[in-house]
């Protein structure tokens, strides 16, 4: 019952997104904004290119080694923040300062160091992840309330049974939440190192769209990027969902 | 006829019934309860755990709408309103974190219009008399917990209000602190003439201040006894060791046991 | 905590950290570990931006950037505090809008920005539209947040006091949600930041993003990261404001700043 209704309302929303793209194609004619039917058709064919399928492989190879650098160095970093006081009261400050800086300025940077390749991309999405990673890692350390290690000090567990037992259960729902947000900002900083420092994959298709006007393209993969990050979102969100309310 | 005889505040077969929600059954919190509280007196209220005292609390506040029934403060209905002259002290930490105790306690007093020195006044004394004074330009973050139910006990004092509702204030106290608090709420409720209601689950704090104590059943929260105390007006801490005192607390242990077991949801065990 | 001049021990190691890592990146740059044909040393930048912001060449564009930064902050800030109160009242469209919200800042809503130019030209409106979108949103998810931490007791407390809806709203619920509100103009100042600065980039006429992707292109290294120098440094300072100002209202609140 009120999951046809949240079917309903999710069709709801999808018609109203719709008929707005419709008005708004309406006013800036299609150069500017192609309305939803061609740009679906374009979808349609596009998707089965060989252009889009390489771009579509070489953002996600980039991605999965740029998740992988963002969490390790993110977690680790996390840890050892939260964990050491000082280095905590040190670092943090300049971990939010680094974390809130426009890092888009630095891709001139990443360009001459690392060329038009892979590396490149890689790095200027580990860049944007690792951040909220560590951030949220560290607070998550830090909030562990204190009576959870003095119960365990009263039970003889090892320092290795602590950290297994009590810190890694109390502390994981938060850190899903860091990892979820540090995939969604990865994926962002995939994809602006491709526009900006890459001539591969879609964040590069994006870019090019844009400078040889054409729209559907640009639109195309806007919506295939948004569709990927909305369902990896959506699975590190239900977990998240799961660990918070297991009891 | 004398004012202490006088009906100040009266809920007349008032019952709450919380309609259903969702999957969730309709819960019959509350009666039906009949109450008349005298002009003056300090009425306590004591039950098991969810048997509905802060839900009659909020009724007669007028925060919520009884589902049967009729309230009535000094004479006039109170329908879902608050009516002037009645402060209430929630059972839920309700300091504003942003103001200082200070501001807090004034907070009242700059709504309706007060003038300055009276405010000053007003407040230098109501923190004086909770103990508050070097706290005045604490935020509550800086405070324990009781000390910020006081804080907001003195912001209802302030508005000098002539029935007072307190919802179990003392919950975050130690035992002998709360005797003192009690000893401090006496001498409140003597120096201002107010009405009180306190709620409480320490059978002993219900019996050491109050006039007539109300228990109340197992949720659907009835009134199975009154007991009136037989205090003087002037009165302290130290009536806890006359006999009269053990007799009360006795009465009232007599009648909730069977109930608060109830409400524990062993309602099939025998009682003795 | 032990302090001298003022600072605290923690403060003067942070500030250690820094000058050895700015310290370290000279040294490198200057030994040629770093080749200086892609990083100069940190001192010829802040020379390059001296000298920038001395011959006075910049000042419009700067004008054009922050201005637009501002403005769009400005607009985001409050069109999100509005949408994000509206949103609060209607829980179900709340519901249908959320898996949204939760990856809007996953794609780079800059993309956009050519649609904006057809639409308006090549003015700021373009720039200031695209900043606006980009900072609105997290200002709507704050103001969400916020609002579901009003404690309950406080609409009592206001029924007690008898106080009308609008001055309940001023007077209570927006300090107690202004925590979460001030997270969201942190957040929107970032991404407002951000859009305005890469929507430079793609195709604006001028502006200090335009001039960066102008000196790269031609090979003006030093210019280039004399600008990009002038950003970190702007970008930072507002960063490091608003968070102290956050950090003390946290700390009277008993909270660790978000
Ligand atoms: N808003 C509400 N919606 C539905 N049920 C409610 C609501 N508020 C209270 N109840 C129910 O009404 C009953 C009485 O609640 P109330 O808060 O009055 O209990 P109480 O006697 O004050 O308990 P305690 O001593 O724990 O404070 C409880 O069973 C509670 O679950
Ligand atoms: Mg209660």
């Amino acid at each position: 019952m009120t999951a046809t209704r949240r079917i309903a309302d999710l069709l709801i929303l999808a018609a109203a997104f719709l008929a707005f793209w419709y008005g708004l194609n309406a006013v800036v004619g299609s150069t500017a904004l192609p309305g939803p039917g061609p740009t679906l058709s374009y979808l349609a064919n596009f998707v089965g290119t060989t252009r889009f399928l390489e771009s579509l492989v070489s953002t996600l190879t980039s991605f999965a080694y740029a998740l992988l650098l963002a969490y390790a160095i993110g977690l680790s970093l996390g840890v050892w923040l939260g964990a050491h006081h000082l280095s905590g009261a040190v670092g943090e400050p300049i971990l939010v300062a680094i974390y809130s800086m426009p890092k888009i300025t630095l891709y001139p940077v990443v360009l001459l160091i690392f060329g038009l390749g892979i590396s490149g991309k890689v790095a200027f999405g580990a860049l944007h992840g690792i951040l909220p990673v560590a951030l949220l890692s560290m607070n998550a350390i830090r909030n562990v309330p204190p009576v959870y290690l003095k119960a365990a000090r009263t039970m003889n567990l090892s320092r290795w049974q602590v950290i297994a037992t009590v810190l890694f259960p109390a502390t994981l729902p938060e850190i899903v939440s860091g990892l979820r947000i540090g995939l969604t900002t990865t994926l962002l900083g995939v994809v602006l190192g491709e526009m900006f420092a890459s001539k591969r994959g879609l964040g590069f298709l994006m870019i090019n769209a844009i400078s040889t006007v054409q729209p559907e393209e640009m639109l195309t993969v806007a919506i295939v990027l948004f569709t990927f990050a909305a369902s990896a979102n959506g699975l590190l969100l239900w977990m998240e969902h799961r660990l918070h309310h297991r009891v | 006829m004398n004012l202490s005889d006088q009906v100040h505040a009266r809920l007349a077969g008032v019952t709450r019934i919380f309609p259903a929600m969702g999957s969730q059954q309709p819960v019959h919190a509350l009666g039906p309860v009949d109450l008349d509280l005298r002009h003056g007196e300090f009425f306590a209220v004591v039950g098991p755990s969810g048997c509905g005292k802060s839900t009659l609390l909020e009724v007669l506040a007028g925060l919520q709408l009884p589902t049967a029934g009729a309230v009535e403060f000094e004479g006039r209905p109170v329908h879902g309103e608050v009516p002037e002259g009645v402060g209430v002290v929630f059972q839920e930490d309700a300091s504003f974190p942003w103001l200082t105790v200070w501001d807090n306690t004034a907070f009242g007093l700059h709504r309706n219009g007060t003038d300055e020195s009276e405010i000053k006044k007003r407040v230098d004394d109501a923190l004086a008399f909770m103990g508050l004074r070097d706290f005045a330009r604490a935020y509550p973050a800086q405070l324990s917990g009781g000390m910020r139910q006081r804080v907001c006990i003195a912001r209802t004092l302030v508005l000098q209000p002539r029935l007072i509702l307190l919802d179990e204030p003392f919950g975050a106290l130690d035992a002998q602190t709360r005797l003192l608090m009690g000893d401090e709420v006496l001498r409140l409720w003597r120096s201002t003439g107010s009405t009180v209601l306190l709620i409480t689950h320490a059978l002993d704090e219900a019996a050491m201040l109050s006039d007539r104590i109300g228990a109340m059943s197992a949720r659907p929260g009835r009134f199975m006894d009154i007991v009136e105390t037989g205090w003087p007006r002037e009165r302290d801490s130290k009536i806890v060791s006359e006999a009269r005192f053990g007799e009360i607390t006795g009465r009232l242990w007599d009648n909730l046991r069977g109930e608060s077991l109830k409400s524990l949801g062993h309602a099939g065990m025998s009682v003795p | 905590m032990t302090s001298f001049l003022g600072m605290t021990k923690v403060g003067w190691i942070r500030l250690a950290v820094i000058v050895g890592a700015i310290g370290l990146l000279e040294v490198c740059c200057r030994l040629e570990f770093i080749n200086p044909r892609v990083v100069i040393p940190p001192s010829m930048m802040a020379l390059a931006l001296f000298n920038i912001l001395r011959s006075g060449t910049m000042n419009a564009d700067m004008l054009r950037t922050f201005g637009s930064v501002a403005v769009a902050v400005s607009i985001a800030v409050v069109l999100g505090f509005v949408l994000g109160v509206a949103i609060h009242a209607a829980p179900r469209l709340r519901r249908t809008l959320d898996p949204f919200f939760a990856t809007y800042y996953a794609v780079p809503i800059f993309i956009f920005y050519p649609v904006m130019v057809a639409i308006f030209g090549l003015s700021v409106v373009p720039v200031i539209m695209i900043g606006v979108a980009a900072g609105s949103v997290a200002m709507i998810i704050a103001t969400l947040n916020g609002l579901d931490r009003i404690p309950r007791v406080l609409t009592k407390v206001a029924r007690v006091h008898r106080m009308n809806a609008f001055d309940t709203a001023l007077r209570l619920k927006l300090p107690a949600a202004a925590p979460y509100l001030f997270t969201g103009v942190k957040l929107a100042v970032t991404y407002g930041f951000i859009a305005v600065i890469a929507s430079e980039f793609i195709l604006a006429p001028a502006g200090v993003g335009h001039e960066i992707a102008f000196a790269y292109n031609d090979f003006n290294n030093r210019r280039m990261y004399g600008l990009m120098l002038l950003l970190l440094l702007v970008a930072t300072c507002v960063n490091m404001i608003l968070h102290t100002w956050d950090q003390r209202l946290a700390r009277r609140r008993g909270r660790v700043a978000l």
